[in-house]
């Protein structure tokens, strides 16, 4: 007898509907997001994409609660099992310049957290972060300061450390625009490796298109003012992937011109 | 090359004792009275009577623990009071105006107060001391809680640390330290000068003893207080070093 397989429903960890955010600067309104519909399936790879100034960054801001959204509905539903709902890895790295590496990783633990809302002791604090270096590959370097550290490490530190808090979402604000090109594209293959590993919803915004392609599973593209959503396009591509393929390539251009276009009603081409 | 800068470490050392010859010879050779001014030859033996009699230590005693006393109320009331005032926009509006107000009051001008309120005693020398010391890192801590980047606080915010003490310990505090030793440095210096200043008004310490030597002309004995008073600020200033450097040791 042939079983019956119910179908499975989606599961989404973030469910944004129609977002709208502004803001009021000398007297004069500001649009900077407008109707945004966002929903993120668990353990998926999302890369938001579009121009600078788009409110790429407003977004996961909104979502990790650092600003105030005028309209609409964002829910965040995150795995039960993960400590904290979410983390954010910054642009700039953000290390604090006075910590250690490893106690810049361990910083987000000293806030009491996880279900039952009690603060590590300081040796597991340090278990987790050094776990969380080894993540990245900079166990060695625990005890620099972070003026010793190059670009890349910098970033790997910031990832680690947002690692550490074992957020179910990932956050992650261009992280690697900073960087140039052979490091970035070493750290997006330990990003996925680290995603493969640790199972994690991650939402990544960048202003690359090629590296939007070449690490997510769907890409939302922004564009216009207020930013709104262009297009949605899921990236039908096996990994792992070769940078530079053709279908990635086919897929960045649509998204290219889904970002420069002028407003349309927004594609919408995934099935999760 | 390294010749060179070598004979460039000796300049120093040959500009101090080419002082201390100019100084010598002016008395000796009748130029100045040597009760006038004493040779740098005279303060040895000077040095050995202040020290056999016990004066010495005692001045220096009271002396530094109204230094010390005064600097520690003076650095907690202006790191307080700066924390204070650069975390909160309304605690900055209320203290505006008095600031502008008592700010330009010297230390000096505190002393028939000083007198009124503790009478001529410690409390009142180290009240003088403490004021001096306030201002100095009051707009110090101010200054350097105000100028913390936002990037960091947005930081602490993102990993939870949303309360304001949890703001104060984990980003501002930290990020403010190197701005608070600048002002904590120049007051070291500011709280020696209070020092006599307070202790000059009869308070017992290094600047009453100094008041009676210069009384009695015995000034080889005052010279041997000034000295000694560079000698403790030098002191002071080592230490402060080496305490800052350890702190600071997250700075390339």
């Amino acid at each position: 007898m042939e079983a019956v397989m119910k179908p499975k429903l989606p599961e989404y960890v973030i469910d944004i509907e129609g977002l709208a955010l502004s803001f009021d600067q000398d007297g004069r309104r500001t649009d900077v997001l407008r109707g945004l519909d966002l929903k993120v399936a668990a353990g998926e790879f999302v890369a938001v994409v579009g121009a600078s100034g788009v409110g790429k960054s407003t977004l996961l801001r909104v979502l990790m609660g650092l600003a105030p959204h005028s309209a609409g509905r964002v829910v965040v539903a995150p795995d039960p099992a993960a400590e904290r709902p979410m983390a954010l890895v910054f642009q700039d790295s953000r290390l604090l310049p006075w910590r250690r590496v490893v106690t810049n990783v361990s910083f987000g633990l000293e806030k009491a957290g996880g279900p039952e809302k009690t603060r590590l002791p300081a040796a597991a604090r340090r278990e987790r972060a050094m776990q969380a270096l080894g993540l990245v590959g900079l166990s060695d370097l625990a005890e620099r300061w972070p003026w010793q550290l190059s670009g890349g490490q910098r970033q790997r530190v910031a990832l680690a450390r947002a690692l550490a808090v074992r957020p179910s979402i990932l956050l992650m604000d261009e992280p690697f625009s900073a960087l140039d090109v052979a490091t970035r594209e070493g750290l997006q293959d330990e990003l996925l490796r680290v995603w493969r590993q640790t199972g994690k919803t991650i939402v990544f915004v960048t202003h690359d298109i090629d590296e939007a392609v070449y690490l997510a599973d769907r890409i939302v593209a922004l564009g216009g003012k207020p930013g709104e959503v262009r297009s949605v396009r899921a990236i039908d591509v096996a990994r792992p992937r070769r940078r530079g393929a053709l279908a990635l390539q086919d897929i960045a251009a649509k998204v290219k011109a889904d970002i420069t276009a002028d407003a349309a009603a927004p594609v919408e081409d995934y099935v999760i | 090359m390294t010749k060179r800068s070598f004979a460039h470490s000796l300049l120093p050392l040959i500009g101090l004792v080419a002082f201390l010859l100019v100084w010598e010879a002016v008395p000796r050779l009748g130029l100045a009275s040597r009760v006038l001014l004493p040779t740098p030859s005279d303060l040895p033996a000077a040095f050995m009577r202040e020290l056999s009699s016990g004066m010495w230590l005692k001045s220096v005693g009271l002396s530094l623990s109204h230094y010390t006393l005064g600097l520690l109320a003076g650095l907690g009331a202006g790191v307080g009071l700066g924390v204070l005032t650069g975390m909160s926009n309304v605690a900055e509006g209320l203290f505006a105006w008095v600031s502008r107000v008592l700010r330009p009051i010297p230390g000096l001008a505190w002393v028939p107060f000083a007198i009124i309120w503790f009478g001529v005693s410690q409390s009142g020398a180290v009240f003088i001391i403490a004021i001096g010391v306030f201002w100095i890192v009051y707009f110090a801590t101010h200054g350097a809680i105000r100028g913390v980047d936002r990037d960091f606080i947005e930081l602490a915010q993102a990993f939870g640390f949303t309360g304001p003490l949890e703001r104060l310990f984990k980003v501002l505090l930290p990020a403010a330290t190197p701005g608070i030793l600048v002002g904590l440095r120049t007051a070291l210096g500011q709280a020696w000068m209070a020092v006599v200043a307070a202790e000059l008004f009869g308070v017992t310490g290094l600047g009453s003893r100094m008041m009676q030597a210069s009384s009695l002309l015995a000034t080889d004995i005052v010279v041997v207080y000034m000295l000694t008073m560079a000698a403790l600020y030098g002191l002071m200033d080592a230490f402060f070093m080496a305490a800052q450097g350890r702190l600071l040791r997250w700075k390339p």
